[in-house]
């Protein structure tokens, strides 16, 4: 059930809507037949063990990797139909928030969170100056550091100018890909939190991978499973869970509960025979 | 799609006599030769694809605010002593290993002739596009491939800037403007090099010296130098930030990008000089026919 309720327009349909889709590297599919709807202002948890292609997912859906088949519409448009400058248009109308964060190095972090804003609008240097103070007091850091370069920060401090710059042209959707990967506990909640105030904030949709159940749990109204193709038989569906966060651990599937308990049960008896092999 | 002698579509011929062994070592030697055709053939496709974005971006838009200026910088007025100290250099040892053979035929003051010719038609725009591609081309494969595996050019796109129109368009663009310029730099301090070697330290007749290089070197010679650059800074700039746009993940990877950015620079360098050479040759001999040689 979405948190929010949009008020811009008709909102009837969703905002993102995957049909069909599927993503092959070479030789190698990552993807199959993937069908999934992601509703304005919902936050969505994609879950799912290394490797399953919750990042390819992501990346699919904002037209960084184009689909070998199958459709990926944003706002009931195709990405497939859409020219570059549309597409680079329609693009600021997400939030990207990479796994390293994916700073500029060479920028400061002003220069950093104020890059979409310089690139996209005709806000005067005042007017962006003061959205990026905005943007880092949001996500907690001080004015202080938006002259120093990407390297002078710690991990959690980077992913939150990551966060900062994702929100800064105020999109529709923001994508997070393991936000809270390699940060310590404390910092990974700081995280959570601020995913959560994210959608108090701003009218935002979201979509988190991750497979830590944690932030699963707390800041997604709805989780999806992933289950590597490798796997899988060839007539059964990669999305093996779509449901309530709260109703996950009851899933009748065993392999969505194991992921869930962090269970290697079955991993470790493949272990087990190719060592005894 | 390779046709592998490993690929399924393939069976090993049976048996364990010569003829089948020799069968087999075949095949393999034809499915790799064949995969490696492929592979080259694709390489120069994904190359060509890159160019020509380039050079359509660099014709449909204008080049992003802030981003000529520091590439300028850094690929032109930090590469400029670098090329300067080459050309002095590469003059002093152009006048060292021709003097002997000059001065057993008594024609010492010919080496001006000589020395500022190789110069300005081959040695200074070879050198300076050299020096380049190791100062810069691997520099920019190293930058843009760091960038490639830290998914800063995914960051690019997501924001929806183009990463051809925002990084490779400023850097190619301060490679064709700037390397004539830095062919002139090493052109004259080689010229420079060249007689302070000859006239200071050989105490060869500066008159004579300076009169045979302005006889035989000309416009035409300083322009051909001049014009190879342009191609040479174009290929230093495409091939290096390919490199970088294609690097393999780890840092592994990036180090592969910026070492094959500048191998494979330094052999495209000398083969756009030689087939830029003859072209120029042949252009030279329409306009002027019969013309000035050397000797």
């Amino acid at each position: 059930m979405s948190l929010y309720t949009a008020t811009r327009d008709d909102r009837s349909q969703p905002l993102i809507r995957l049909r069909d889709l599927d993503v092959h590297f070479g030789q190698q599919r990552v993807l199959r037949d993937i069908n999934l709807d992601v509703a304005r202002g919902q936050t969505v948890a994609v879950i799912g063990e290394s490797g399953c292609g919750k990042t390819v997912l992501l990346k699919t859906i904002i037209g960084l990797i184009r689909p070998s088949a199958g459709k990926v519409s944003f706002d009931g448009r195709d990405l497939a139909g859409l020219n570059p400058d549309e597409l680079a248009t329609t693009r600021t109308r997400f939030g990207f928030v990479f796994q390293q964060a994916a700073l500029f190095d060479s920028m400061t972090i002003g220069q950093n969170v104020a890059f979409p804003l310089r690139r996209h609008t005709d806000y005067t240097e005042d007017e962006v100056r003061q959205i990026v103070v905005t943007r880092l007091a949001e996500v907690g850091l001080p004015t202080s550091i938006v002259s120093k370069k990407p390297a002078e920060l710690s991990g959690g401090m980077r992913k939150r100018v990551g966060l900062a710059r994702a929100l800064a042209m105020d999109p529709e959707v923001v994508l997070y890909d393991e936000p809270t990967t390699g940060l310590d506990p404390i910092m990974s909640d700081v995280i959570n939190e601020l995913i959560l105030s994210t959608r108090r904030q701003h009218p935002v949709a979201g979509i988190v991978v991750t497979h830590d159940m944690r932030t699963a749990q707390k800041v997604a109204d709805r989780v999806v499973m992933l289950y590597p193709l490798a796997r899988l038989d060839d007539d059964e569906p990669q999305i093996i869970y779509d449901g309530l966060p709260q109703d996950i651990e009851d899933a009748p599937d065993s392999r969505v509960s194991q992921f869930v308990r962090g269970e290697a049960r079955d991993r470790l008896m493949e272990l087990r025979q190719y060592n005894g092999s | 799609m390779a046709t592998g002698a490993n690929s399924s579509s393939w069976k090993p011929v049976a048996g364990h006599g010569i003829g089948a062994r020799l069968m087999n070592w075949a095949a393999n030697w034809i499915a790799d030769l064949g995969e490696n055709v492929e592979k080259a053939i694709l390489a120069l496709g994904d190359i060509s694809n890159f160019t020509f974005l380039t050079i359509w971006w660099l014709f449909t838009r204008r080049p992003f605010k802030g981003t000529l200026v520091p590439n300028f910088y850094q690929i032109g007025v930090l590469s400029l002593p670098v090329v300067a100290l080459t050309g002095v250099f590469i003059g002093m040892v152009l006048a060292v290993q021709s003097y002997a053979q000059f001065r057993m035929l008594g024609m010492e003051t010919r080496m001006g002739a000589v020395i500022n010719m190789a110069l300005v038609r081959e040695l200074g725009p070879v050198l300076a596009a050299t020096m380049l591609a190791g100062r810069v081309g691997s520099a920019m494969a190293a930058e843009l491939g760091t960038m490639r595996v830290t998914e800063q050019i995914d960051a690019l796109s997501a924001m929806g800037a183009n990463p051809i129109h925002y990084l490779v368009v400023p850097r190619f663009l301060a490679c064709l403007i700037l390397i004539p310029a830095l062919t002139t730099t090493a052109d004259f301090m080689g010229v420079v090099g060249g007689a302070f070697y000859s006239v200071v330290l050989l105490n060869i007749d500066s008159h004579h010296y300076w009169e045979n290089s302005r006889e035989f070197v000309g416009v035409f010679d300083l322009f051909s130098g001049l014009f190879k650059s342009l191609f040479f800074g174009a290929a230093i700039a495409l091939i290096g930030c390919h490199r970088g746009f294609t690097c393999d993940p780890g840092a592994e990877g990036v180090g592969k990008a910026a070492t094959g950015a500048f191998v494979l620079s330094f052999v495209v360098i000398l083969f756009l000089d030689l087939v830029l050479a003859i072209i120029l040759e042949q252009v030279y001999g329409l306009i002027w026919p019969g013309g000035a040689s050397l000797m």
